[in-house]
């Protein structure tokens, strides 16, 4: 190890309302690890700290900074903001990292302003050289690799979701409380939170190396059954092109492109997309595409290292079939 | 009620877009300009509001270069009340921090009840300016909204968050940004094109709302750029009857599955 790695790097882990660490923790805290000692913060509801630090500790946090407090439930962010800033004043970081999550972005912004240190977000990984920290962006959808480094100060870093391999290994972490002050600005009230209904045992879109998406030529609702049941097969999460979601096939979590998820999976299969260059910009970094559609001229045929002219209710049945076989 | 809504230009999606590998700006001969669909959307839901609530003024705010207010008009005619445009060349690939600072002073100049933005950029893709911007002017944040209810002295909405949907509401004066579930933003009618024409763009630069782009700040910057390789297609057949088959002979083969 170099003298660079040794450098605390500051991770702020999202904590669902059931007190589990988010998945992008892994990656927070392998990237961490890749550019220096990944030093945790989380800020959770009273009782639930002890074990997300553990768990934390288990994905590489080698300190871990924890504040509990009720207000996790009642004020948007704000709070969450306070701790982190109390925490780089405590570790004095030379990076700070955060979830590109819809959460995680709240928080970098109001961070990055606060502690006036400039801001990189939707980063796909991090490195470090002679001269500091670079940042690793994936911009127009794959199109071009972008690197971009802070002139001084602390950078501030969102990590995109399911954007990084590198994962730290277990740690035994040194767990600190953090006294929680709020500073009590102007946020927005969090007045119910509806838990969604139960899971389906599915990979999420965001992250997974295996995805199968239905678009315009799947034809329903109904239909969207057949893709549901290959991804089943390959273990895949299921995605979806615009045109699906905006057709009520699925709801819009499932959509995969320019204005939805952008998926890297090893293996993307495409049924009946068209390949619109907003589907692609959300997908065409997979390692290995395949696209079975009915049109020869469709676009997706462009960017597929195996396509299929064909019909899908035929093609895919079969394959299901042969694929069930193989696992025989 | 005075609403501020933030929109940009970006090149146009619907063709490929390119960066310049030696600046890492985007290549503005490449595409389109268009205003950012999302931005459309947030002036749908300012100006829808406004058609129910007369005293309402609704000032489209951008940074951008000189043929901005050819965008800008658009918003004018979906209607819009009027156009606040930012305009210096130290602009020119500005960083988030010096983009939420001019953007912080133009809405302060402008003057506000509620600022209301897209949740994320087609091109940028960071979806941090609202929060930037609310801690700038110390006022609270609604991000990400999939629906937004707008009285005289409040805010409130549903945003998806892991695991389910949480309700928030907030005092104005606030920062909203709203998600594409909110409904498609309108064409500008022949009537509103016309208006539009007489209804005023003000152009300001920095040193008009007393920033120093120069100023000793951290600032992100670009240190590379290259284009990936683009894809090319691969093996392409036509199902004859074993299509399936052969597809689950290549992800075997592959070891894909």
């Amino acid at each position: 190890m170099t003298e660079l790695t040794i450098d605390p790097i500051l991770v702020l882990l999202d904590v669902s309302s059931t007190g589990e660490l988010a998945t992008s923790a892994a990656e927070l805290l392998g990237a961490a690890a890749r550019i220096g000692t990944p030093v945790a913060v989380i800020i959770t509801r009273p009782g639930h700290g002890q074990d997300a630090a553990m768990a934390a500790g288990v994905q590489g946090a080698q300190r871990v900074l924890v504040a509990e407090t009720p207000e996790v439930d009642s004020v948007l962010a704000a709070h969450i903001v306070d701790g982190l800033v109390l925490a780089y004043e405590r570790v004095n970081p030379s990076a700070v990292l955060i979830s590109n999550s819809i959460e995680g972005r709240d928080v970098a912004g109001r961070f990055a302003v606060r502690t006036q240190n400039a801001l990189a977000v939707d980063a796909v990984g991090v490195d470090c050289d002679d001269e500091g920290i670079i940042v690793h962006h994936s911009v127009y959808g794959g199109a071009y690799d972008v690197d971009s480094a802070v002139t001084f100060g602390t950078p501030v870093v969102t990590i995109r979701e399911g954007g990084v391999e590198d994962r730290a290994a277990a740690a035994n972490p040194i767990i600190e409380s953090l006294e929680y002050v709020g500073t009590g600005r102007r946020a927005a009230t969090i007045v119910s939170f509806a838990p969604e209904p139960a899971k389906s045992s599915r990979p999420s879109l965001r992250g997974a190396t295996r995805v199968v998406a239905g678009g315009r030529g799947v034809g329903s609702a109904e239909d969207f059954a057949l893709v549901e049941q290959l991804a089943d097969v390959l273990g895949a999460a299921v995605g979806a092109s615009r045109v699906a979601v905006d057709s009520g096939y699925v709801p819009h979590s499932y959509q995969v492109g320019q204005t939805g998820v952008s998926v890297s999976p090893q293996l993307y299969i495409a049924l009946g997309i068209s390949g619109a260059i907003q589907h692609r910009a959300g997908m065409q970094t997979a390692k290995t595409i395949v696209a079975i559609n009915k049109d020869p001229e469709a676009l997706i045929f462009e960017i597929a290292d195996f396509g299929v002219v064909g019909d899908l209710f035929t093609v895919v049945p079969q394959l299901v079939s042969a694929l069930i076989a193989t696992k025989d | 009620m005075k609403i501020v809504v933030l929109v940009k230009e970006v090149p146009d999606t619907y063709a490929e877009r390119r960066l310049n590998l030696e600046t890492g700006l985007a290549d503005r001969e490449a595409n389109d300009r268009v205003l950012d669909e999302i931005g459309e959307r947030a002036v749908e839901v300012a100006v829808s509001y406004a058609e129910s609530h007369p005293d309402t003024e609704v000032t489209v705010l951008t940074i951008g270069p000189q043929a901005v207010p050819t965008s800008l008009r658009k918003a004018l005619a979906m209607g819009a009340t009027s156009g606040f445009h930012v305009l210096d060349d130290a602009l020119r690939g500005a960083d988030l921090t010096l983009t939420a600072e001019a953007l912080a002073k133009a809405a302060e100049r402008i003057g506000f009840d509620l600022i209301i933005a897209g949740d994320v950029s087609t091109d940028g893709n960071a979806g941090v300016i609202p929060a930037m911007l609310a801690e700038r002017l110390g006022i609270a944040h609604a991000t990400a909204l999939n629906s937004l209810e707008i009285s005289e002295t409040d805010i409130g909405g549903e945003r998806e968050t892991s695991g389910g949907t949480i309700t928030l509401t907030a005092s104005l004066p606030a920062i909203v940004s709203i998600t594409e579930r909110h409904p498609d933003a309108r064409f500008p009618g022949f009537k509103g094109i016309m208006a539009s024409k007489k209804k005023s763009i003000v152009t300001v630069d920095l040193a008009d709302l007393n920033i120093d782009s120069d100023a000793d700040l951290p600032r992100s910057i670009v240190v590379a750029v290259s284009a990936r390789p683009a894809r090319s297609a691969g093996l392409k057949i036509v199902d004859e009857g074993n299509a399936g088959q052969q597809l689950a002979e290549y992800l075997v083969q592959n070891r894909l599955v």
